[in-house]
């Protein structure tokens, strides 16, 4: 496939995701006082029902089904998969977890039944004298209830939740935010902070005995860019805008931040600050710690910030580390001064396929120490690759799956690979195109060394594109009784083959010895690498037909893969973060000193624990 | 404490615990020989089930790999700094020890065993038993993961009998740790290697590069799932048929890997091997009493071939089910304890994990002894030993019946012809050991030239001695199954007290002093004197209150033949301390001890002072040196060329006393010293 121009390529990578395409907007840029400036129309609307699912992923128009004729068929216009057929998911589906479309599971049709708001009057009376938007709506207030792990939506669809919030409340700007929190210290009410609403560590999740009023802070109408610096490469922009929005309106103006995690569509740039995000591009633009310059934070004591937008400083601990990762337990993040750079002239994808997946992390890991990491490098395993098939749409001249367009090359090149072996690697290059086509030969030439064939753009554009389907896969599996999740790690590259190894092993296992009845879809792929190391990400599935609490189960499960990560060397998370889902190793993770820390951090700045989301401590 | 006891032997051991358990069914594999030809069965087709994970490789390559591994890559560098030597010379010297260490598996070895051993096995054993159930689960386990046999060690037999079970089966044959004293025997040595054995030197400490190579070798091999690794716990062949105290550094090294997580798992299987008789019975004798140990060579062994007109009976092979180390270490050790340091450097082990590992050895031995079969030449010798120089016929014959109930109630695996009468079990033993015992005119007599005592002479002495170790060692292959029990027994007479927490105070300190005779899992006390407790009362020796112990009049003959089944040790152990008392005022090494002890027992043994034979035995001489050390009694002292002792003469006569603290029988034998 032609690589086209560079923002032709970034907008068609846009386009991928969302394939939503809004209007440009109005620049708001410019104005000095941005409370009054109209908010920008964002790509998600206030009420995040009109486009959004409200007991699954993404957006409402675009999921996975099974047609008339039993096919699947992944429906909308916003992907490039939508209206496609895929003839071979309902047999990978049958085979790989033993489904069947018999046996359907099928979600209540609302969630209507919810615990009765607790309404502190004073903080309402001088809610309302703010004129700050807020509500009660039980549609709004179950909305931000959750983020996106299995038990979340599990309880969406067929159980409840013991606690949401009371009250949801729209900052328009830092200023309302100061206002709220501090409304919020004056009632004694507890804020938590939501963006996006992807987180997967239920770090939303509202403490079921908290008695207090709980208001949910959405800071999506906090979403302009305020301005753009092109002498020192920054933007400071609103910390709820939403990644796509952002890059977009970047992109407008011949820039971007690079910044790509999975969630790009729905996360902001407040959860990522909150999360420590990571992004696919890292290996160009770094990750969150490494793009913003600057942060600002509401807490219930007052403002936190740096005084000068300065590259670096010795200036004692970086206060910045005390806000990335806080996971809303500090305050709330309003706005960010981050890095920005010429969207790329050029780019390309491309792929590798390895005899096996040692050989595939040998190779990145010689790429890691030669540091000619292309944007992007992701080693998907068998499984994975196998599963790419699977995803193969019924008429599509750019849709040859994997296996098919890899079985030309299978008949001449690869005569030697195992099918049920070999793995591939997918890559995306970015630059001045002279620089991308060197660097491509250069990883490419060392890709050899390992017994990589290069395998074709095509290829590893779809294996990008997999991603993001994925999420609207796990929905179609609950419709069948196939529950899943995904959880990753970072590992020294000596143990990543290990540790891939024996998390997959660990969670067959499990799920024999807790009596799931088919063998589960384990599946792995490197998806970052780093000098020292790597970040390695798990899919994993199981039909829990015949289980009776199967939420249980699979919690056990995933309790004991984190068990086996640790106990591999891996870290209690690389971007996810801890939330209220992994709180139980923290300790463990970072020492007893280190626990006190954050807390004595916490104890200072939240002395009434106004942020009363739990996470983290 | 006492108040523990008092609660929990008070509820009763656990009846499930003890219930005999479910053994599986034995099948001959010597039948099919005696029917089929060997050559026939050397050449089958043999595609040994193998580990699902297995990257194969060749024996040249594996010692490349190990000489290349970051592990020993490391120490080699390391030790070039320390030495100054270059590291091509260690380098040079690692890949020599690979050569000497390294085995070099053969198919065609294995069919020449495969042949040699059939026509052996069937010249000296009548059957050759081999839980098929123990199989099948082997067979299993190996697909799936490394896998480590960890065999009794009872004769050389041993390995060349599981390595010959194992190609019957169409299993992998193991891959062999053993004591390069083979290295000797030039012909047998080259046949071994290719036969799987790989040789350890017995010591090698402070030798860094030995280590850092074998254990790498070791790792390699397991992570590689080239082959089972085999070892024996006890370290060495038992001389008295009795389990061995454990050794920790080669079930370390097995288990690290899986430390390390770079195995998922690995399986221990404790493998039971027992033998109605063992070709070495006499040679472990001599070795016992001191006569130095004729060195393996090649002609030796020839000369062994006398042996092979001699019926040595049956051999019994248990292969006990498989256990996961990674369920054994669930929850016992810190599973993060690797993760600040690269891998390869090799690190002291934690606590935790030293006493997980030491724990681990000593379960495995147990389980060794629960799957022992035992014969009934067993019950013959303990009952003989307990009426030297012999007893009535008939008599022995009630008496073996009545030891064969009690020991099948305690849980012993007996092996027990049902089809024949006690009197036919009984004769067809004696015919066994027809080279030990012998029945005249309805008498049955221990041979070895007892003479009555007044005539004794040292050499006389220790001819008899020859004969009383022989025969003890097949008591000993009971011990294991009656030491609970009777140690509360002897406890309940030591104590001259019938509280429980009396009885009790006296055990832990019986256990202590004997914990390097017997097999007891550190720590665990309070469940030995439990399960002792109620297997007393299952067979109404005693009863048990909430807080006394007491015997019962009608089974006092119980506990009396349990007491003495154990006074050898209980009192081989005075005789000892006695000795240190009076002989030892200065620091001695640990040579003078063995042969002092031996003068000072002889002398008893001549005057008739003592009947106590088993004293002379180096192996209890230096069992209970350890112990004496362990226990503070006696002072290890390390000098530039090697260690001394010194006696605490207070401890020593304070441990006398309380080991001498009879009932009246014994107060007899105490004046007389
Ligand atoms: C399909 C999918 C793919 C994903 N891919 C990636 C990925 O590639 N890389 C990655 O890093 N993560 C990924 N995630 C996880 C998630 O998207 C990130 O954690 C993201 O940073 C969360 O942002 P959000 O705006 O959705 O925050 P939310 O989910 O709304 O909140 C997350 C946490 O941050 C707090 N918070 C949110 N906004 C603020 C603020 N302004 N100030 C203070 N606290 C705040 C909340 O209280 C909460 O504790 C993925 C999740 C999903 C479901």
């Amino acid at each position: 496939m032609a690589s086209g121009t560079s923002s032709q390529l970034a907008q068609r990578r846009l386009r991928i995701i969302s394939g939503h395409v809004q209007p440009p907007q109005t620049p708001e840029a410019l104005s000095l006082h941005p409370c009054r400036a109209p908010t920008a129309a964002g790509s998600i609307p206030k009420r995040r029902q009109e486009v959004l699912k409200w007991n699954g992923w993404g957006y409402n128009d675009s999921k996975f089904i099974f047609n008339k004729k039993g096919q699947a068929e992944f429906t909308g216009k916003r992907y490039q998969l939508g209206g496609m057929v895929l003839p071979a998911l309902r047999e990978w589906m049958e085979k790989t977890f033993g489904a069947s479309l018999e046996h359907r599971t099928t979600s209540q049709a609302s969630l209507n039944v919810v615990p009765p708001a607790i309404i502190n009057e004073g903080f309402l009376h001088d809610l309302k004298a703010s004129g700050i938007s807020y509500s009660f709506d039980t549609e709004d207030r179950v909305f931000r209830a959750h983020g996106h792990c299995l038990n979340e939506i599990f309880a969406l669809r067929e159980g409840l939740f013991r606690r949401i919030p009371d009250l949801v409340v729209w900052p328009n700007c830092h200023d309302d935010t100061l206002k709220i929190v501090e409304l919020a210290c004056k009632h004694n009410v507890c804020i938590i902070p939501f963006g996006g609403g992807t987180s997967v560590c239920n770090a939303l999740e509202c403490p079921e005995d908290e008695k207090r009023t709980i208001v949910s802070l959405d800071t999506s109408q906090m979403n302009r860019i305020l301005w753009i610096d092109e002498k020192n490469l920054t933007a400071h922009i609103e910390a709820g805008i939403i990644g796509q929005d952002l890059e977009r309106q970047l992109g407008e103006s011949g820039y971007c931040t690079g910044h790509e995690p999975d969630s790009m569509e729905f996360s902001t740039v407040g959860g990522w600050v909150a999360t420590r995000a990571s992004g696919m591009k890292k290996n160009i633009y770094g990750n969150i710690e490494d793009l913003v310059v600057h942060i600002k934070m509401v807490t219930p004591c007052g403002v936190i910030e740096k005084s000068c937008l300065s590259p670096r400083m010795s200036t004692g601990p970086d206060i910045h580390h005390f806000i990335l990762g806080s996971e809303g337990t500090l305050g709330v993040v309003t706005e960010v001064t981050i890095k920005i750079r010429p969207v790329p002239e050029y780019q390309k994808y491309g792929s590798v396929v390895f005899p096996n997946f040692e050989q595939g992390v040998a190779c990145l890991r010689e790429v890691a120490k030669q540091r000619c990491a292309p944007a992007s490098i992701r080693l998907m395993d068998n499984a994975q690759f196998q599963f790419g098939h699977a995803l193969k749409p019924q008429v599509s001249s750019i849709f040859i799956s994997f296996l098919d367009s890899l079985k030309k090359f299978y008949i001449t090149k690869f005569k030697g690979f195992d099918a049920n072996q070999l793995c591939v690697a997918t890559l995306l290059f970015e630059g001045d195109r002279e620089k991308v086509l060197q660097h491509e030969k250069q990883v490419y030439d060392i890709a050899a060394k390992f017994g990589g064939l290069a395998a074709g753009e095509d290829n590893g554009q779809r294996g990008y594109m997999l991603t993001f389907v994925i999420a609207y896969l796990r929905d179609l599996g609950m419709e069948y009784y196939v529950i899943g999740e995904s959880f990753e790690t970072s590992v020294p590259w000596d143990r990543v083959l290990d540790l891939c190894r024996n998390v997959k092993e660990r969670i067959t296992r499990e799920c024999k010895e807790k009596g799931v009845q088919f063998p589960p879809f384990t599946t792995c792929r490197v998806a970052q690498t780093y000098d020292t190391g790597a970040c390695v990400y798990f899919y994993f599935a199981f039909n829990y037909r015949g289980l009776s609490d199967s939420v249980h189960v699979y919690e056990q499960i995933e309790f004991a893969a984190r068990e086996e990560i640790l106990a591999n060397g891996g870290s209690l998370s690389h971007h996810h973060g801890v939330g209220k889902l992994r709180k139980q190793w923290l300790r463990e993770s970072i020492s007893d000193v280190g626990i006190g820390m954050l807390r004595s951090v916490k104890n200072y700045v939240d002395p009434n624990n106004i942020f009363g989301n739990r996470n983290l401590l | 404490m006492a108040a523990a006891v008092v609660g929990a032997a008070g509820a009763g051991y656990s009846q499930k615990e003890l219930s005999c358990k479910k053994k599986d069914e034995f099948e001959d594999i010597l039948e099919e020989r005696w029917q089929s030809s060997d050559i026939q069965f050397a050449m089958k087709c043999y595609t040994p089930a193998i580990y699902k994970g297995l990257s194969p490789c060749k024996p040249g390559t594996l010692k490349t790999i190990v000489l290349k591994s970051e592990q020993v890559q490391y120490v080699i560098k390391q030790l070039s700094k320390e030495t100054g030597e270059s590291s091509d010379i260690i380098q040079e010297e690692a890949m020599e020890i690979l050569e000497e260490m390294g085995h070099s598996l053969r198919l065609g070895a294995i069919r020449f065993f495969a042949f040699t051993l059939s026509k052996v096995f069937k010249k000296l054993f009548q059957r050759v038993c081999v839980n098929e159930e123990g199989i099948q689960r082997l067979t299993q386990v190996i697909q799936e993961h490394p896998v480590v046999f960890l065999p009794s060690h009872r004769s050389y037999t041993d390995f060349l009998l599981l390595s010959y079970i194992m190609f019957t089966y169409d299993l992998p044959v193991p891959v062999i740790a053993s004591g390069t004293d083979f290295l000797g025997m030039k012909m047998v040595n080259g046949l071994l290697r290719m036969s799987g054995a790989f040789f350890m030197r017995r010591t090698f400490h402070g030798n860094k590069l030995y280590w850092a190579v074998f254990a790498e070798y070791v790792k390699t091999i397991l992570r590689k799932g080239y082959a089972p690794v085999e070892f024996f716990v006890e370290g060495t062949r038992s001389r008295t048929s009795k389990t061995l105290t454990p050794k920790f550094g080669l079930l370390s090294i097995v288990m690290d890997p899986f430390f390390k997580r770079e195995v998922f798992d690995t399986y221990l299987v404790p493998i039971s091997i027992s033998y109605d008789r063992i070709l070495e019975e006499s040679l472990y004798a001599y070795e016992l009493l001191g006569v130095p140990k004729p060195k393996e060579s090649t002609s030796g062994l020839l000369k062994a071939r006398r042996v092979l007109s001699e019926n040595f009976g049956s051999i019994h092979v248990y292969f006990g089910q498989p256990v996961s180390v990674r369920t054994l270490a669930s929850g016992r050790i810190n599973r993060s304890q690797y993760n600040l340091m690269p891998r390869h450097i090799s690190q002291r082990p934690s606590k935790d994990l030293q006493e997980f590992v030491k724990d681990i050895a000593y379960r495995m031995e147990l389980i060794q002894i629960e799957n022992m079969v035992l014969n009934p030449g067993a019950l013959v010798a303990a009952i003989l030993l307990q009426n030297l120089p012999g007893m009535d016929y008939d008599v022995l014959v009630e008496k073996t019946l009545w030891l064969r109930g009690l020991t099948l109630s305690f849980g012993g695996f007996l092996d027990w012809p049902g089809n024949l009468s006690a009197s036919k079990v009984v004769r067809s033993t004696l015919t066994l050991h027809s080279n030990l015992m012998n029945l005249v005119d309805g008498h049955v007599v221990l041979l070895g030239g007892w003479k009555e005592e007044s005539r004794l002479t040292e050499e006389l002495v220790f001819q008899w001695a020859v004969s009383v170790l022989m025969c003890a060692s097949y008591r000993n292959q009971v011990v294991n199954v009656f030491v609970r029990p009777a140690l509360v027994a002897i406890s309940s007479e030591m104590a001259q007290s019938s509280k429980k927490e009396d009885i009790y105070r006296v055990f832990i300190f019986l256990r202590e002093i004997f914990s390097n005779e017997f097999i007891f899992l550190p720590g665990s006390a309070l469940k030995d004197f439990e399960e002792g407790c109620f297997l007393l009362t299952k067979c109404e020796a005693v009863q048990i209150t909430a807080h006394e112990i007491i015997v019962t009049e009608r089974e006092n003959s119980m506990v009396s033949f349990l007491s003495t089944m154990f006074k050898p040790f209980t009192e081989g152990y005075q005789i000892i301390c006695r000795y240190l008392s009076n002989d030892m005022t200065q620091a001695f090494t640990e040579k003078q001890f063995s042969s002092g002890v031996q003068n000072f027992v002889s002398q008893l043994l001549v005057t008739g002072a003592t009947q106590c034979y088993e004293a002379l035995s180096r192996d209890m001489q230096n069992n209970a040196l350890s112990t004496f050390v362990r226990l503070g009694v006696v002072k290890k002292i390390q000098l530039a060329n090697g260690f001394t002792f010194c006696a605490d003469k207070e401890a020593v006569n304070k441990t006398a006393d309380k080991l001498g603290s009879r009932i009246p029988s014994e107060q007899r034998l105490i004046s007389r010293l």
